[in-house]
């Protein structure tokens, strides 16, 4: 069985210059799949320069691996040529996080819906092309009259945003990477638009990539979930088990920094010592997170940690779980729920 | 005892070439020495332009029509531009959105800092006011070299938290905080609401949070105060809030929120935020309102007083 997408050891290295120093690893030796016959919403979580992004880039093949390949229903996607590749583009789809950038001021915003549709030939007629339209819109809960025949500027941030995902859904995509698609969406209109996606996974069996930094609609909206921290996994499982009960000191520590909306779970309940992230390279070897971790020894400095599995749907790359089985990194969502 | 900042009837108006734009709608609001209150509501709810408009720092075409802001018993608005000067920083502080973008890229960070206090105090002695800067640094948990450094040399907490010891260096009886933390990720917004919170406990300072993050208010603040196309609908402590809020959107504020106990429950509030040119008659809510009754849509409702919550709805009025 061929997987729909894989990465295999996927590494990406940014450089500068010709005379390339160290460079900064934004990924490093990140594998997964996402299968065709099982649809689920996989969550990758991190703060700022954890290489989220360059997971998105990397997927939607805007930039290429340095090292390993990411293969596209079992072919690289560097080499689809032709047909090929016009079913990627069409196949795997992005909702970007500005939902003011994506769009051209100068068009009306239908421009948006109506390009797809002539680029992949998915109408017959004007009119079989203008039901398409509508469809896609009222299916995210958008009232069409009040879309169609406007100008960016008329609409809210959150309109644009689901007019975004109505364009995803006219493609009749197999994946759709959302990175970041709700921080800069006010928090009443949040929900819908988590509704939308999660509607288009359900009803259309759509595989989702939710990159966020925020774990709260993580936790909402995804079946599983992988945490980086500078490029290297942190934790994986599923989603409802990695929230409620982490095992990697960084995914505490994460969890314990969420304002949660609730009065009885305030913030350092448990206690940990927030260390100030420092410029230094500790842990370039080892464990990434090194510098900032109150349980850290010597061990961490030596080598990666390889991910321990902690449970049965749960890993964590900690030495302090070094008692545990260890699974292979590039079997990391054998794991994952779907 | 009487409160540190009395608001009373603040109007502000935008003039646009498509009209008068009412972005704060007579706002009254009491805050007492040492609380922390929650300035919550969408975008162009107004709340911004309510901080702006305390600071008296409102820009044309934007005009403060009328009202009364009293610092510790003083009307900021009879002062004059040079009082008002004055009383930025000493009396009322603030820290605006993205405040880590606003210190000077080529000044030593020690150097703002001690400019911020000659302008205030310039008869102080230079050494008095370098200890003055360090002490400040060093309550917000930054070692004191930093005060011989440069902006490009600190990371984004750091930076905000050199704001923040900016904005008590001269113990002002009133913080605003714009949406302080929203350029930081979770772990670095933690520990500048940590910062907030210790120094506003050691100076006694009243602080107004201002911000859409209700999990942030849940964890920081004493009273939410919940803003709607330029009115306050619901005035009411952290856990009224949580727990009962009262008026309809606060309601359905509060039901919008994920935490951990509804796993993939999503309601959102349906429709949108009025446009500020065209707010609608009676109370601004009403077309989304689903308790909305026929004298909602004509009847602007008053802010009442009901056991300590404030509220402005015809849900919890005699006869509407």
């Amino acid at each position: 069985m061929t997987h729909l997408l894989e990465f295999r050891n996927v590494t990406k290295t940014y450089t500068r210059g010709y005379f390339a120093d160290a460079g900064t690893t934004a990924l490093k030796d990140f594998s997964m799949v996402l299968d065709e016959d099982s649809p689920t919403i996989m969550t990758v979580a991190g703060e700022s320069g954890s290489g989220k992004t360059t997971i998105a880039m990397l997927l939607l093949g805007f930039i290429e691996p340095t090292k390993g390949e990411i293969l596209y229903k079992g072919k690289n996607i560097k080499n689809l040529r032709g047909e090929e590749r016009m079913n990627f583009r069409r196949e795997v789809q992005a909702v970007f996080q500005d939902p003011f950038a994506v769009f051209n001021p100068f068009y009306m915003v239908d421009h948006l819906l109506t390009v797809p549709i002539e680029r992949f030939k998915l109408a017959k007629s004007k009119a079989d092309a203008r039901n398409k339209m509508e469809e896609a819109l009222t299916s995210v809960g958008l009232r069409p009259e009040d879309i169609l025949g406007r100008f960016p500027h008329q609409l809210s941030g959150g309109q644009r945003q689901r007019i975004n995902v109505a364009r995803a859904l006219l493609l009749k995509p197999k994946v759709l990477v959302a990175d970041e698609p709700v921080s800069m969406v006010d928090a009443s209109l949040r929900a819908n638009i988590l509704e939308s996606l999660r509607g288009l996974h359900r009803d259309h069996g759509v595989s989702i990539v939710y990159i966020t930094h925020d774990l709260t609609t993580a936790y909402h909206v995804a079946n599983s979930i992988v945490v980086l921290y500078k490029g290297a996994v942190m934790e994986a499982g599923d989603v409802e088990t990695v929230i409620q009960k982490p095992e990697h000191p960084y995914t505490k520590l994460l969890i314990d920094s969420i304002p949660w909306p609730e009065l009885d779970r305030r913030w350092g309940s448990d206690g940990m010592m927030v260390k100030e992230a420092d410029g230094s390279d500790i842990g370039a070897k080892g464990c990434r997170f090194m510098g900032r971790c109150p349980h850290a020894v010597d061990a961490c400095g030596v080598s990666v940690p390889p991910l321990y599995r902690v449970g049965k749907t749960q890993v964590a790359s900690c030495v302090l779980h070094s008692a545990k089985p260890v699974l292979p990194a590039a079997q990391l969502t054998d794991v994952l729920p779907v | 005892m009487s409160a540190i900042l009395q608001v009373r009837d603040l109007q502000v108006s935008y003039y646009t070439d498509l009209g008068r734009a009412t972005a704060l709608n007579r706002v009254n609001l009491d805050l007492q020495a040492g609380e922390k209150l929650g300035l919550v509501g969408e975008s162009g709810s107004g709340k911004s332009t309510m901080a702006l408009a305390m600071m008296r720092m409102i820009k044309a075409p934007g005009r403060i029509e009328s009202g009364s802001v009293d610092v510790d018993g003083v009307d900021l608005m009879s002062l004059s531009e040079e009082e008002m000067r004055l009383a930025r920083l000493s009396r009322i502080a603030y820290i605006p959105q993205g405040a880590m973008n606003s210190l000077n890229p080529v000044m030593r960070i020690g150097a703002q800092m001690v400019d911020a206090i000659r302008a205030h105090v310039p008869n102080m002695s230079k050494d008095a006011m370098i200890t003055r800067a360090k002490d400040s640094l060093e309550s917000v948990d930054l070692k004191r070299n930093v005060f011989d450094m440069y902006a490009h040399e600190l990371s984004g907490g750091m930076k905000q938290r050199v704001c923040i010891a900016i904005g008590i260096l001269l113990k002002p009886k009133v913080i605003i905080a714009d949406e302080p933390t929203s350029a930081l990720d979770v772990v670095t917004q933690r520990q500048v609401m940590e910062t907030i919170d210790r120094v506003q406990k050691e100076i006694g300072t009243a602080v107004i949070l201002i911000g859409h993050d209700m999990g942030l208010m849940a964890q920081f603040v004493d009273k939410v105060a919940v803003m709607y196309a330029g009115r306050l609908t619901e005035v009411s402590t952290v856990r009224d809030m949580f727990g009962a809020p009262m008026h309809p959107y606060a309601q359905a504020l509060i039901k919008s929120l994920p935490n951990l106990k509804n796993k993939g429950v999503f309601s959102g509030i349906p429709g949108l935020a009025p446009s500020l040119l065209r707010i609608p008659t009676g109370c601004a809510f009403h077309p989304r309102c689903m308790q909305a009754m026929e004298g909602c849509k004509t009847i602007v409702p008053e802010v009442k007083d009901h056991s300590g919550r404030l509220v402005a709805c015809h849900l919890y009025t005699e006869g509407a």
